[in-house]
């Protein structure tokens, strides 16, 4: 009875209220589309597999673009089910920026990225940042503070969040290897203002 | 030390606030780590981690200096807030920045970085909304996590509306979170130097870990090309995967949220592009990532605090909250009475004397009651009362000149001649310290004491030499005391199933006799052959005063009465649940570990032991049936700490009463606390948190039931309807079952 990640991510998603799309590679551009706001911009979805060619997404915005931009569209490297938590890396192509000078951020993450737990997250964290000396952002549904004497989601960051996990046919395995490159990511957020105490 | 008048002004116009928020986080707290199954063991992890790292930390803090150096970053130790400062003003200046965003630290606050920068003509902005409302208000944190917790949400409406005049009045926290948004996201953009904290720093990638949930953080790394990242030394960790108990710990022991919205993993050179949003021309990809690094990692007492055995485990908070949050008395006063410089809560003890002294932490440490609610919520594990306890004894020793001669004699304590060159405690410490003393001489002149004790003049005498609030009811002295009582029975059991000795601890013994009695029958009535020797007092009493060497004395002594008797094969059973706490948990800082051990193994609560017995085949008929009298149970604070509380509903269920519990930290009194004159006015403010869950619908006609003297102080302080101790409950034959 014990459910596979991504039906744990799925259900953590669902309780952050961050709505899930569950798509095949070759349906994309459709799961996608309804998840656009406008303008939409983005970065290339290589590591998840996917391709923003036949959307209306904007890829590789200049500054002014994303300022302007309602919806950010970027992968993940990897999802942490048990948290519904997207992990956006501080890539050079500016995922980080497209994740958060923006109102609603879309994560499009590949079904075998998805790991069980912390556990299994801070092992790749440890592999990943010892062998690239990667920058990321363990991002759990949109921005939030409590500090204006209740909670409002949407702080500094996005207030919406929307993930797009692409599975592909073979029931979606994780991938071999591992640990190595980066992705993009999305990013959600939960409640209150805590921060760097 | 705030006084009377100063906490009911800051409780008037703080307390409704910070009281909705810290129970909402403590509930919170309660929810998530429920929710965590391997909850305990990541709290060992999370411990055994910090202790290798403080045991450590010199080597480690080399390793990272290896590595963010070889990353192209730098990295300063300052010895103090002024060296910290002045590098943070080079490197500021070096850049030619005109502002500096900054994400919330605490550590910042430590070190006045504001000030410094101001002075520079600097422009500094503080991100963080809750950080923002106290900079435009002028104001000190009074909460480590949640900075502005003790302003509503009309409060910040004021405020703003007040100092921005905007076309349309701000009113709903979703508009004045937009206003604040926008505000300070065109500040931030043009800033040129980022400043952030870190809750955690990697030796082996130095890696910075950030917790945050507004994104704040995330746009003040993003949107400079210059971090400085000010953090105290102690926040270094080996490795990345030691973050992970951390990460799943942290906001669950805090604000009660599984995970915030943001965990950064900042391992600088940081790979994002560097931004102008003017530029309409140059893809993101395009443009560079030429960023500059500062780690300043500071000292300011800490290295010595790891050379202090008693204050180094302080090193290992990780500034979560918890210990704010689960304390009752913070959660009417909140940290801008119980706190110092900087931090605030139960662990600021710690903090406060390490960074600033003893003198600064003289301030607020009486507000710790020592109730130990905190211990469990702590994620590392920190002895929260014990550093309070040990700092109390310092300041006694420190400041005690005045008023020793006049104690000389009435208080027979051991603080002065431990060492001769130190103080000793003031005379209202000394005589709460001493109060076995006072019960002795109360039963051997009742009731003649009780009634001079309750003149206007004695009464108007206590409360200016002593500082007991006139307000409280003192105790009323039995003539006959419990163990006056049992020497004149004849023992009931003749073929007894176990053999107890049954510790007379001060209240029972000379104020609370009738639940002796009904103790003695209970524990006869299930086949146990008991015994109430003469006994010392627990030491309770005095460790609370933060007479540290008094309460050892007495932890001797009373181990040199009981130990006979467990040799003899009895079992020591404790009416007095803090009484028993103390057996359990702080004898062990008290007394050789062996001494400890026997003791400790062969001490059982009262109820405890009830529970025992009929889980081992006692007759439960033999205790008076509950037929289902409905009672209000309130277990004890240092009772719940180790688990206990549970026994006595189990027990009072199995005999058929019907069972609603409290779910208040702590009532408030805390033995000696709710006397004082200065905190009258907090101990019933948290004592009428617990009435409330008494009164309520459900509770109102419930018969009072509690297990602590100070717990049935408090009940019978504030309810019309008198209360009582639940072996009394199951006591068939007490004459009084109703009257304690």
């Amino acid at each position: 009875m014990s459910a596979t990640p991504v039906e744990t991510l799925v259900s953590s998603l669902g309780s952050l209220d961050v709505p899930v799309e569950r798509t095949p590679p070759e349906g994309f551009d459709e799961a996608l589309a309804p998840h656009l706001g406008s303008p939409a911009v983005g970065v290339s979805l290589d590591g998840a597999g996917v391709s923003l060619a036949g959307t209306d997404v904007t890829v590789d915005p200049t500054p002014a673009e994303l300022k302007a931009a309602h919806t950010g569209v970027t992968t993940g490297a990897f999802a942490v089910a048990d948290y519904g938590s997207v992990v956006i890396p501080s890539a050079a192509d500016g995922t980080e920026l497209v994740s958060l000078y923006v109102d609603r951020h879309v994560a499009v993450v590949d079904a075998r990225d998805v790991l069980p737990g912390m556990e299994a997250a801070f092992d790749r964290f440890g592999e990943t940042i010892r062998a690239d000396g990667l920058s990321a952002i363990v991002a759990t549904g949109p921005s939030a503070t409590a500090d204006m004497g209740a909670l409002v989601r949407g702080a500094h960051g996005p207030s919406d969040v929307r993930v797009v996990l692409v599975e592909r046919g073979d029931g979606g395995a994780e991938r071999a290897g591992d640990g190595s490159d980066e992705t993009t990511g999305d990013e959600s957020g939960t409640e209150r203002g805590g921060d760097d105490r | 030390m705030t006084d009377a008048a100063e906490l009911r002004e800051i409780m008037s116009s703080e307390g409704e606030a910070v009281g909705v928020n810290t129970r909402g986080f403590n509930r919170g707290r309660y929810e998530s780590t429920a929710r965590l199954p391997d909850y305990e063991q990541l709290k060992t992890e999370a411990r055994t981690i910090k202790e290798d790292a403080i045991e450590r930390l010199p080597a480690l803090v080399d390793q990272l200096r290896t590595t963010i150096e070889s990353n192209g970053g730098t990295v300063y130790v300052a010895d103090d807030a002024d060296d910290a400062n002045r590098y943070v003003r080079e490197v500021v200046a070096d850049r030619g920045a005109s502002r500096v965003a900054k994400s919330k630290s605490m550590t910042s606050e430590e070190i006045e970085v504001n000030d410094a920068l101001e002075a520079d003509g600097v422009d500094v902005v503080e991100t963080d909304l809750g950080e923002w409302v106290l900079q435009v208000a002028d104001e000190a944190p009074s909460h480590i996590v949640a900075p502005a917790i003790h302003k509503s949400r009309e409060a910040i409406a004021d405020l703003f509306n007040e100092r921005f005049d905007p076309e349309e009045p701000l009113e709903t926290a979703e508009e004045l979170t937009r206003f604040a948004r926008d505000h300070l996201g065109e500040l931030v953009d043009d800033a040129e130097v980022g400043m952030t904290g870190a809750n955690f720093i990697t030796a082996d990638t130095g890696t910075l870990a950030l917790v945050t949930s507004e994104g704040n953080a995330r746009k003040t790394v993003a949107g400079t090309d210059t971090q400085i990242a000010v953090a105290g030394v102690e926040k270094v960790v080996p490795s990345v995967e030691d973050l992970r108990p951390f990460v799943e710990l942290i906001g669950r022991s805090g604000t009660g949220q599984d995970i915030t919205s943001y965990v950064s993993l900042l391992t600088p050179p940081v790979g994002t592009p560097t931004v102008d949003f003017a530029d309409d021309e140059t893809p993101l990809s395009e443009l560079d990532a030429d960023r500059e690094f500062h780690l300043v990692l500071i000292d300011n007492g800490r290295m010595a605090m790891r050379d202090d055995e008693e204050l180094k485990e302080t090193l290992y908070c990780i500034r979560c909250s918890a210990c704010s949050n689960s304390c009752a008395n913070f959660q009417e006063v909140g940290g801008h009475a119980f706190g110092g410089e900087t931090y605030s809560g139960g662990i600021a003890t710690g903090w406060e004397t390490g960074i600033e002294g003893l003198d600064t932490a003289a301030e607020f440490n009486d507000l710790c009651t020592g109730c130990t609610r905190c211990v469990n919520a702590c994620p590392v594990g920190i002895d929260i009362p014990w550093i309070n306890t040990v700092v109390r004894d310092r300041i006694n020793r420190s400041d005690g000149e005045r008023f020793d001669f006049l104690v000389d004699g009435l208080t027979p304590d051991a603080e002065g001649r431990e060492d001769d060159d130190g103080g000793s405690p003031p005379l209202g410490k000394r005589f709460f310290g001493n109060f076995e003393t006072v019960a002795k001489l109360g039963s051997a002149t009742a009731p003649l004491s009780n009634w001079v004790a309750d003149t206007g003049l004695a009464r108007r005498a206590m409360d200016r030499v002593l500082g007991i609030d006139p307000r409280r009811e003192l105790p009323s002295f039995e003539r006959e005391t419990l163990v006056e009582w049992f020497a004149d029975r004849d023992a009931t059991v003749d073929d007894p199933v176990r053999r107890a000795v049954l510790y007379p601890d001060l209240y029972t013994n000379h104020v609370q006799v009738e639940r002796g009695k009904a103790a003695v029958r209970v524990l006869e009535a299930l086949g146990v052959d008991v015994v109430v020797p003469p006994a010392p007092s627990s030491g309770r009493a005095p460790l609370s005063q933060g007479m540290i060497a008094t309460a050892r004395d007495h932890a001797e002594r009373v181990t040199d009465a009981l130990l006979p008797h467990v040799d003899d094969g009895r079992e020591v059973v404790v009416i007095e649940p803090s009484d028993h706490a103390l057996f359990e948990r702080e004898y062990e800082r008290l007394l050789p570990a062996e001494r400890h051990d026997r003791l400790r193994a062969n001490s059982y609560e009262v109820l405890e032991y009830v529970y025992g017995l009929l889980e081992n085949g006692a007759s439960a008929d033999a205790l008076a049936e509950g037929a289902g009298e409905r009672v209000a149970y309130h277990g004890h604070c240092q009772q719940r700490t180790l688990g206990g509380d549970a026994y006595t509903t189990a027990v009072l269920e199995r005999r058929g009463f019907d069972v609603a519990t409290s779910d208040v930290e702590c009532c408030g009194m805390a033995g000696s606390f709710g006397y004082k004159r200065d905190y009258y006015e907090v101990s019933v403010a948290a004592g009428e948190e617990l009435a409330a869950q008494f009164t309520a619908d459900d509770t109102e006609d419930r018969t009072v039931v509690a297990s602590g003297t100070s717990c049935l102080d408090q009940l019978d302080h504030l309810l019309d309807r008198e209360s009582r101790h639940p072996v009394q409950l199951l006591d068939d034959r007490s004459e009084e079952r109703n009257v304690r």
